[in-house]
C-alpha cells in the first residue's frame, strides 16, 4: 500500500474517531457538572477535524514491516463518518441527564470506535476498531443490570466478538495470498472474501445471523439502545459499500431482510423490538442497493443510511422516553399516552412518517433512489418485494408503534412529559428529518458519487402516497374488522431459539453422552493403569528379568561387540 | 447511575373529573376514517392522469400502487397472525 500524504486536518492526521476514544478515557475523572458540557464537545470537535481534513491517506503508523492507515477520508468515508458524528452528539444531548461516568465513557468509545472503523485504510485497523464497537457497546446493554440483560448482553457479546474473529482469519488469509492489507473492495468466491463477507453479514445482521439484534437491543438502557441504533449495523452497511458493492448475492439476501422481519414486528409486543425488526428491514434496503451496486444504487444506500440514522434513532428515543416515564414499552400496557406527552408523541410520529417515506420526510428522499435503481436494472422480483416491505414498514412501524404507545385504547396512565434534554436531542433530530425531506439537495451533495435525482416528480409522490395511503386504508379496516391481531404478553420464537433452548438441548445430550463416556472412559483408564503397574512388576520387580544379578564380564562383551560394529560402520 | 424506571404504582392515573379531549369522540374518529377513505378514492382516480415512466408493464396497470399497497398489508397482517400459531410462547418462555 502506498500512503499518500496529503495536508493534514487542524489536528494533524488523527482521526476523528480518536479524538472520541481519546476523550472517553478523561470522562470517569471529570466532576459531574463538567461532564455533561464535556462529552458534547467531543464529538462537535471531532466534526471539526473532520470536516478541515482533506480527502486522502493518512494518520499512516508503522507497525513492523506493516504500515498501518488509520484515516482514510473519501466520499464514502466522509457520509458515514458525518452522520456517525451527529449521532454521536445527538445520542450525548439525549443521555445527559444520566449520572455516573460508566454509560458515557463507553457510548464515547464505541461511537469513537465507530468512526475510527470508518476512517480505516488498512484490515488491521478495521479490526481493531471492529472489536472496539463490539466491546465498547456490550455496557450498555449490561447497565441495565437485570438478569436477562446480562445474558443478552453475553449472547450479544459472543456473536460481535465472533464477527470480529472472522474478520481476522479472512485479514489473515488475505495477506497471506496477496500481501495487501489494504481495505478495499474484495471478492466473496475466495476464502478470504468469503471470511470478511460473513463477518461483515453477522454484523449487518444477515438473515439467520440476525436475531442478536432483536435479542440485545431491548434489553439495553433507556439511552444505549439509541447509540446502539445507530453504530453497529451502520458500520457493516459502510464496509459492504466498501468491499463487496455490485456483489449479485447481496440483492437477494437485502430482498429477503427487508420483507421477513415485518411479519414478526406486525405480532410483537414490545415496542423496541418492533423497532429492532424495522431496523432489520430497513438495512435489508441498504444491502439491495449494494448488492446492485450501481452509482445511483450505492449512493441510494449511503443517503438511506444517512436518514435511518436518524429517524431511527429518533423513533428509538421516543419508546426511550416512554419507557423512562411508564416503566414499559409493551403494546398491551400501553396507550393514551397523547394527552400527558404531545411533544414525545409529536417526534414519534415525525420518526414515523420519515422512516415509511412520506413525501416531505427523509425516507422518502433516499429510499426512492435504491428502488429507482432496482428498476432501472431490471430487477422485477427484488422490486415487488421492496415494495411490498415499503408498505409493510408503514404498516408497522409508521403506524403501529404511534398508535399503541400514543393512542389506541386508554391506558389510565398519565406519566410526565419526557426530560427537556431528551426532547431537544428528539426536535433536533425531527428537524434533520423534515428538513432533508423538503430540502434533499446537501444529502445528495455529499453522496459517494454524483447523482442527479428528481425525487420530487409528480410519478413519484403520487405513486408513494398510493402506496402509503392505502397500507393505512389496509390497517384501518383490519381495525374496524377486528381482524388485526391484539398486542399479547408473548415471547415470539425467531433464530435465537437455536441456541438458546435448542443449544441447550444439544449441550444437555453432549452432557449425557459425556458423562457416559467419561465413566467408561474412566474405568478403562483405571484398568489400564492396573495392566501397567502389574506389568511393570513383571520386568522390575524382585523375581524379574531386570532384577537378576549378571556378571561384569558380560557387559564388557557387550561393550566390545558395540565399538566393533561402530567401527565397522565407520569404515564403510 | 442508569435511568431508573417507575414502578406501576408511582405512575400518574387518570383524574376522575378528566374532561375527554376531542378524539375521544367516536365521532371524530369516524370521521377521520372518511377522510381516509375519500383520499384514497381520489388517489384512485387521479392514477390514469400521472405518466408512469418505469420499465415494468405491472406498474401501467390502473391503480396498481394502491391495490398492490393493500393486498399487500392484508396479507402481511393475516400472515403474521397465522405465524403467531407456529412461533408465539408464553412471556416468560426462556425463564423456565
Amino acid at each position: 500500500m502506498t500512503a499518500e500524504m496529503v495536508p493534514t486536518g487542524a489536528l494533524g492526521g488523527l482521526s476523528p474517531g480518536l479524538i472520541l476514544i481519546i476523550g472517553a478515557l478523561a470522562v470517569p475523572f471529570l466532576k459531574e457538572q463538567a461532564r455533561g458540557p464535556y462529552l458534547l464537545l467531543l464529538p462537535v470537535l471531532a466534526f471539526f477535524q473532520l470536516m478541515s481534513l482533506d480527502h486522502g491517506l493518512m494518520g499512516v503508523v508503522s507497525v513492523f514491516d506493516i504500515e498501518l492507515v488509520t484515516l482514510r477520508v473519501d466520499r464514502l468515508s466522509f457520509i458515514f463518518g458525518t452522520i456517525f458524528l451527529i449521532a454521536t452528539l445527538l445520542s450525548m444531548i439525549y443521555q445527559y441527564h444520566v449520572k455516573g461516568w460508566m454509560e458515557h465513557t463507553a457510548g464515547m468509545i464505541y461511537a469513537g470506535s465507530a468512526v475510527g472503523a470508518v476512517f480505516s485504510g488498512d484490515l488491521v485497523s478495521l479490526f481493531l476498531f471492529w472489536e472496539g464497537t463490539a466491546i465498547a457497546s456490550v455496557f450498555l446493554i449490561w447497565a441495565t443490570r437485570t438478569p436477562e440483560a446480562m445474558a443478552a448482553g453475553q449472547r450479544y457479546l459472543i456473536v460481535q466478538v465472533g464477527s470480529g474473529v472472522l474478520l481476522l482469519a479472512g485479514t489473515m488469509v488475505h495477506y497471506g495470498q496477496t500481501g495487501s492489507l489494504a481495505f478495499d473492495s474484495f471478492d466473496v468466491e475466495t476464502t478470504a472474501g468469503l471470511l470478511i463477507f460473513l463477518s461483515f453479514g453477522i454484523k449487518c445482521a444477515f438473515p439467520l445471523m440476525h436475531n442478536w439484534l432483536q435479542d440485545a437491543y431491548p434489553q439495553a438502557t433507556v439511552t444505549g439502545t439509541v447509540m446502539l441504533s445507530a453504530f453497529t449495523t451502520k458500520l457493516a452497511v459502510y464496509a459492504l459499500a466498501r468491499g463487496f458493492a455490485g456483489t449479485e448475492i447481496l440483492v437477494p439476501i437485502g430482498a429477503v431482510m427487508t420483507a421477513f422481519p415485518i411479519f414478526y414486528a406486525v405480532i410483537e409486543n414490545d415496542l423496541r423490538r418492533v423497532l429492532a425488526y424495522s431496523l432489520n428491514n430497513q438495512l435489508g434496503f441498504m444491502v439491495v442497493g449494494i448488492g446492485i451496486g450501481t452509482e445511483l444504487a450505492v449512493s441510494g444506500a449511503a443517503a438511506h443510511a444517512f436518514c435511518h440514522i436518524l429517524y431511527k434513532a429518533l423513533l428509538f428515543m421516543s419508546m426511550g422516553a416512554v419507557l423512562l416515564r411508564t416503566g414499559t414499552v409493551k403494546g398491551s400496557e400501553l396507550g393514551g399516552l397523547y394527552r400527558t406527552m404531545p411533544w414525545t408523541a409529536t417526534f414519534c410520529a415525525i420518526g414515523a412518517a420519515s422512516i415509511s417515506a412520506f413525501p416531505l420526510f427523509s425516507g422518502f428522499v433516499s429510499k426512492s433512489l435504491i428502488i429507482s435503481a432496482a428498476m432501472k436494472e431490471g430487477y422485477f422480483v427484488t422490486w415487488l418485494v421492496l415494495l411490498f416491505a415499503s408498505a409493510g414498514v408503514f404498516h408497522h412501524s409508521g403506524i403501529k408503534i404511534p398508535f399503541f404507545a400514543f393512542f389506541a385504547h386508554d391506558s389510565g396512565m398519565r406519566p410526565k412529559e419526557a426530560p427537556t434534554n431528551m426532547l431537544i436531542a428528539m426536535a433536533i433530530a425531527a428537524t434533520l428529518c423534515i428538513g432533508i425531506g423538503v430540502f434533499p439537495g446537501p444529502l445528495y451533495a455529499i453522496l459517494p458519487y454524483d447523482v442527479s435525482y428528481h425525487a420530487y416528480s409528480l410519478e413519484h409522490v403520487i405513486t408513494q402516497l398510493q402506496l402509503l395511503i392505502f397500507s393505512a386504508l389496509a390497517f384501518t379496516v383490519l381495525m374496524r374488522t377486528g381482524l388485526y391481531p391484539p398486542e399479547l404478553r408473548s415471547t415470539n420464537l425467531d433464530s435465537d431459539w437455536i441456541w438458546r433452548k435448542g443449544g441447550g438441548w444439544v449441550l444437555g445430550r453432549l452432557e449425557a453422552a459425556w458423562r457416559g463416556a467419561s465413566a467408561a472412559l474412566q474405568q478403562g483408564a483405571i484398568r489400564g493403569v492396573q495392566r501397567f503397574v502389574a506389568n511393570l512388576y513383571k520386568a522390575h520387580g524382585p523375581e524379574s528379568a531386570l532384577a537378576r544379578t549378571r556378571p561384569s564380564g558380560y557387559m564388557a562383551l557387550w561393550m566390545t561387540l558395540l565399538l566393533g560394529v561402530f567401527m565397522l560402520f565407520a569404515f564403510i | 447511575m442508569t435511568d431508573r424506571t417507575p414502578e406501576p404504582a408511582e405512575i400518574p392515573r387518570k383524574a376522575p373529573d378528566e374532561r375527554p379531549t376531542w378524539i375521544d369522540d367516536r365521532k371524530n374518529v369516524d370521521r377521520i376514517c372518511y377522510a381516509l377513505y375519500a383520499v384514497s378514492a381520489a388517489l384512485l382516480l387521479v392514477d390514469p392522469l400521472i405518466h408512469k415512466h418505469g420499465p415494468f408493464a405491472i406498474e401501467h396497470w390502473w391503480g396498481f400502487y394502491g391495490i398492490y399497497g393493500f393486498v399487500g398489508c392484508v396479507f402481511l397482517v393475516l400472515a403474521a397472525k397465522e405465524l403467531r400459531k407456529l412461533v408465539m410462547r408464553s412471556e416468560d418462555y426462556y425463564d423456565r
